[in-house]
């Protein structure tokens, strides 16, 4: 068992950060400076985090790094924290979202309030993470709205206020449902336990006895406040908007983190917490994941712009999340968990590129780019990386977890798995499409005169390619941490649904 | 042995990296010296495990690299099976692959991406050995994969053409089509026998019930057809032809459309259980066989008719697959990869020599003009249109005694086929190499230039291999044959009543016939036509309207759909709905819209502050 402190760190580090960036904000580019240094030390607090956890816990399964301090018994808030392989994948991911978006989506504009809103979202976002209390995750759910909201209404495009605020009220309402939920929970905890005080612990959340229906019904407001966010279909419409008008780092952080903060909810929480609920509801879950990645992918095809390209891709990809997350099986959990890494780092990839393209042109739209390979070809190899990954490519990252996701739901909902098995299908066409009308074609105009990648722009893919192609041929070492902790979480939730 | 199998995988993958790595400070020779090297040392490392497996006395030696995926009971090695069906592939995989490496020198000297061209030849031949020497269905899915994006890179490499660059999509997007089957045979299995190897798969067949195991047949068959391009997924080959001619030789003739026929004769064993999962394949491959045959006869593009022939032949493997002939399918398909080869690279000359030009109707008379090139496409003609003594004659023999033995009226399109097949290709020799010479106004009036030493040599050697390549199969030879080598990787077929010599004898003489019967009607009609429009049915030239239908039945209506999902349900319905709720809560407080216009920051925290007070107040009320 490891020290607490190392979680602690993870969540103050950032927000330090933002404060010292506050500090130096009179000195040009020093709130930069202090707010990359910060990342960088984050992911490396990350990284010695997945080490130590490696070196004892993982074959147990178990959670590490434990802690739980009540702040205020009165109200039931406590300050818990844990970690397991699946809250340790989505702590290095935030970690490297946060380095990475710095690095590649620099704005100038007001930079030091940008880079702090950015650092502040990252400490919040670790807080919901490795969050063990359901209050305290749900206060860190609700509060990384704050970050997002004037990251994009501050720095985004010309509808910046109405995508932030979209995007603001439909999550923030969604959530209400979970709130209620909790707090339902936790009362009717205490009520069955009165000896014990009123407590949001996820482990006596996880005990509290239910009627079947109420179970549902909690069940469905958990969906509705995750399914915002991951997004499920049909509550993503609020995506391609936001994606599309916040700036390249907003854009990332949404998609390639806080949309994880919805399907992490969704597995942790929705399905952990009502074990029995998730039986019934699953095919209903299910079926609006294969719509999700039949949908996305139909849409994806005619977006007109890059970004609103992307979210409908995501849409398709986080179905397939949603998908593994609701099979029941071991394996496709595994995936799932996997996936929400490998598309995190890909999505980086993505907007990454689309931001310098803008930065050059001045636009995203697909139709005014063409032939971009000829005077670009070392942008179009990322690219196309990242799309290879996307579409599941064996040999890259992508392919791993959809495999994982596809063959484990096969084993327990064939049918769901055969029918998304389209959107294999669907990947490339839509993938391809776009890649042929902006990298293929002969390139005119302005489009002729478009610069390759710089040095420094090529660096930050670096850590974005070797990440995809070494998860692609050695997933070993992840998956190893991985599969226990989600091999004792499917064991549990089979356990309690069947008991129940 | 153990020690070296891995590295004919790993030697053109070291070519790769080499050439990524230090790309620029490499000139272009440099580049193709080191991508056709490892190539070459390839093959020499193939040819001793070949000879080391001789030696071997159970001729099945699994090499394990390191563990890939491994998930609860899903265990995925990176492991290699070397046993003689994958070594048979290996070695003719490396060696025809080295020769198009070298071909490649000289025909694409000078091209702007040249290196790029043997970075995809490289790692085309990287994956197309890890498919065949993949020890799992997984691994092999890989092979699979990568072959399918080497093809798009490398058909697709004119990419400031429209044309290629949707040449390159079509041919990944139908395969990705064909894809679909093999993960879903994956999941069959794996549900059904927990395994994913396939020595593990052959030993636990017992567990397959039979219409599982007809499922099973029917998947790999869709994802068979889509890589070998076969009915209803044969019409991305085609337009493959967009690819440089060296590309056409090696992946869209001789090797990667094989795949799809590889992967059924490794699932032999799985084949087995189903009887009308065979029968399905070998219609299949017969229909194939011969649509893609009348196609043929009605092309102007040389690439084209050599790309529907290819088409064809495939069918034939295939139909041999479904008759359990899978030796002869393997028969063929190595003969056909030696003059497929032979044919294209030959046709890679002709164009060269006519600085690019690919009409027939602009050639003839060329034989006086390419010395080397026209004996050399002579051989392959002959052998692909079935005359004794050269190995298609053999192979295709062998093909269609076996459909004999089993299913008459097959036999009789295949033997229809086998007449089409000579027409064709005799028409194709025809109007390139004999008749007027009418090409001047390409050439501008130069005479045409035979092609490079490194160009003429493969051809040479393929010619020799077409020639030769019968005896690897001789009918008599039944002690040391190619099928009596690779006969221990066959699933069980029951065998059929052994064909005495004078049937044997009779129907070789039925395909010399067939064979005769087309070469004669091709020299009477085009020894005097470029064109005709009796000969040249507008139908066949329009690949049976395949395409039209396609886009009638599926793009139209999808495209369609993607229009009315974007415009009214995302937007009017979905978005509609919520727009409509946050609009009507809108217009129901004028504060809240005055938040929205002026006091965003302080509605945000106000916002969370409200969290925060409804946890207080809740709390508090229970308390």
């Amino acid at each position: 068992m490891h020290s607490s402190l190392w979680l602690g760190a993870l969540i103050v580090l950032p927000l330090v950060g933002a404060m010292v960036a506050m500090i130096v904000r009179r000195r040009p580019g020093a709130s930069y400076v202090v707010a990359v240094g910060f990342a960088t030390l984050e992911v490396v607090v990350s990284l010695v985090v997945a080490l130590l956890y490696s070196s004892h816990v993982t074959n147990a399964g178990t959670f590490d790094f434990v802690s739980r301090r009540v702040v205020s018994a009165p109200l039931g808030l406590a300050y818990d924290v844990a970690l397991d392989g699946v809250s340790l994948l989505m702590v290095v991911l935030t970690a490297l979202v946060l380095w990475l978006s710095l690095l590649g989506g620099r704005d100038r504009r007001r930079e030091p309030a940008f880079v702090s809103w950015l650092l502040i979202l990252t400490g919040l976002t670790m807080g919901a993470f490795v969050s063990h209390d359901v209050l305290e995750f749900f206060v860190f759910f609700e509060l990384t709205l704050v970050p997002c909201y004037f990251i994009i209404s501050g720095w985004g495009g010309r509808e910046r206020s109405r995508a932030a605020l979209k995007f603001f009220l439909y999550t923030f309402s969604a959530s209400a449902f979970l709130l209620i939920g909790i707090l339902y929970m936790g009362f009717a905890y205490q009520h069955q336990h009165p000896t014990s005080g009123l407590t949001f612990a996820y482990g006596a959340l996880s005990s509290t006895a239910m009627s079947h229906p109420v179970a549902v019904w909690l069940f469905v407001g958990f969906a509705l406040a995750f399914g915002a966010k991951a997004p499920i279909w049909p509550l993503h419409t609020w995506s391609p908007l936001t994606y599309a008008e916040a700036p390249t780092a907003g854009s990332i952080e949404l998609s390639a983190l806080l949309a994880k903060l919805g399907s992490y909810g969704l597995l942790r929480f929705a399905v952990g917490l009502l074990p029995a609920a998730q039986v019934s509801v699953r095919p209903y879950v299910l079926t609006l994941a294969v719509i999700g990645i039949l949908y996305g992918s139909i849409l994806a095809c005619v977006a007109k712009d890059l970004k609103r390209f992307v979210a409908y891709s995501s849409l398709a990809q986080m179905s397939f999340i949603t998908l593994g997350i609701m099979s029941g099986s071991t394996i496709g959990v595994t995936g799932a968990v996997l996936l929400m890494f490998n598309h995190g780092i890909i999505t980086i990839g993505f907007f990454l590129i689309i931001g310098f393209l803008e930065r050059r042109r001045s636009s995203i739209q697909i139709a005014d780019f063409t032939g971009l390979q000829g005077p670009a070809p070392v942008m179009s190899a990322l690219f196309t990386i990242a799309m290879l990954a996307s579409i599941g490519l064996p040999g890259l990252s992508g392919f791993v977890s959809e495999y994982l996701i596809l063959i484990g739901t096969f084993t327990t909902h064939a049918w769901w798995s055969a029918v998304a098995a389209l959107g294999v299908l669907a990947s490339a066409v839509y993938l391809l499409w776009a890649y042929q009308r902006v990298f293929h074609g002969r390139a005119e105009g302005a489009n002729a005169q478009v610069a390759d990648a710089s040095g420094g722009e090529r660096w930050v893919l670096v850590p974005v390619v070797v990440l995809i192609v070494v998860l692609g041929v050695f997933p070993k070492p992840v998956l190893d941490r991985i599969t226990p902790s989600v091999h004792n979480f499917v064991t549990q939730v089979a356990t309690a649904g069947a008991f129940k | 042995m153990s020690h070296l199998a891995p590295l004919i995988l790993v030697l053109p993958l070291l070519g790769f990296l080499l050439v990524v790595l230090n790309g620029k400070s490499l000139s272009d020779r440099g580049v193709g010296l080191i991508a056709t090297g490892v190539v070459a040392l390839s093959f020499v490392v193939t040819v001793i495990t070949f000879v080391l497996l001789l030696h071997d006395r159970t001729r099945e030696v699994t090499i394990n690299l390191f563990t890939w995926i491994s998930v609860d009971t899903l265990h995925v090695p990176a492991a290699i099976l070397v046993d003689p069906l994958s070594i048979t592939m290996s070695l003719f995989v490396t060696g025809i692959s080295a020769l198009i490496h070298l071909y490649s020198t000289a025909y694409m000297e000078g091209e702007k991406d040249f290196r790029k061209f043997f970075l995809y030849l490289n790692l085309f031949v990287f994956s197309m050995l890890t498919l065949v020497l993949a020890n799992n269905l997984v691994l092999t899915f890989v092979g699979w994969e990568g072959v399918g994006v080497c093809s798009y890179w490398l058909v697709s490499f004119y990419f400031d053409r429209e044309s290629a660059a949707s040449a390159g999509k079509k041919a990944f997007v139908y395969n990705r089509v064909g894809d679909i089957g093999l993960l879903l045979a994956m999941f069959l299995l794996f549900v059904h026998t927990h395994t994913l190897t396939y020595l593990g798969i052959f030993s636990s067949t017992s567990l397959l019930s039979p219409a599982i195991a007809t499922l099973v047949v029917l998947a790999l068959l869709l994802a068979a057809t889509g890589k070998s391009a076969q009915i209803p997924l044969f019409n991305w080959l085609p337009d493959a032809m967009e690819g440089p001619t060296p590309v056409s030789a090696l992946i869209h003739a001789a090797t990667m459309v094989t795949a799809g026929v590889y992967l059924l004769v490794r699932m032999s064993p799985v084949l087995a259980l189903s009887s009308s999962g065979r029968m399905t394949i070998a219609v299949i491959g017969g229909v194939t066989a011969f649509v893609a045959a009348t196609i043929a006869t009605a092309q102007k593009d040389i690439k084209k008719v050599l790309a529907f022939s290819t088409v064809s032949q495939i069918g034939y493997m295939v139909l041999a697959v479904g008759v359990g002939a899978y030796g002869a399918a393997i028969f063929l398909m190595v003969s056909h990869a030696f003059f497929k080869a032979l044919l294209f690279l030959g046709s890679g000359s002709v164009i060269h020599s006519l600085g690019g030009e690919q009409d027939m109707r602009k050639m003839g008379g060329l034989a006086r003009w390419l010395p080397l090139t026209f004996p050399t496409f002579l051989v392959g003609w002959l052998s692909i249109s079935g005359v004794p003594p050269f190995s298609g004659f053999w192979a295709k023999g062998d093909v269609l005694s076996n459909v004999f033995a089993h299913n008459k009226p097959l036999w009789a399109l295949g033997v229809v086929t086998a007449i089409l097949t000579a027409y064709y290709m005799s028409r194709l020799f025809m109007l390139t190499f004999r008749g007027s010479e009418r090409f001047r106004e390409v050439t501008h009036q130069h005479d045409p230039h035979e092609s490079p030493l490194a160009m003429t040599a493969p051809l040479v050697i393929l010619a020799t291999l077409s020639l030769l390549g019968g005896l690897l199969d001789l009918p008599w030879a039944h002690g040391f044959s190619l099928t009596r080598f690779l006969s221990p990787t066959f699933g069980f077929v029951a065998p059929s009543a052994a064909q005495s010599t004078t049937l044997q004898t009779g129907l070789a003489l039925v395909d010399v016939v067939a064979a005769l019967i087309g070469l004669f009607a091709a020299f009477t009609i085009w020894r005097t036509n470029v064109e005709s429009s009796t000969f040249e049915r507008p139908f066949f030239e329009h690949v049976w309207r395949w395409d039209d239908a396609y886009d009638a039945v599926l793009a139209r209506p999808l495209e369609h759909l993607a229009q009315v999902s974007n415009d009214v349900v995302e937007n009017r319905i979905i978005d509609g709905a919520v727009e409509g709720l946050g609009g009507s809560v809108q217009r129901s407080g004028e504060g809240i819209r005055k938040l929205q216009a002026g006091l965003v920051r302080q509605y945000a925290l106000a916002m969370v502050l409200g969290v925060t007070v409804i946890v207080v107040y809740l709390v508090g009320r229970v308390r």
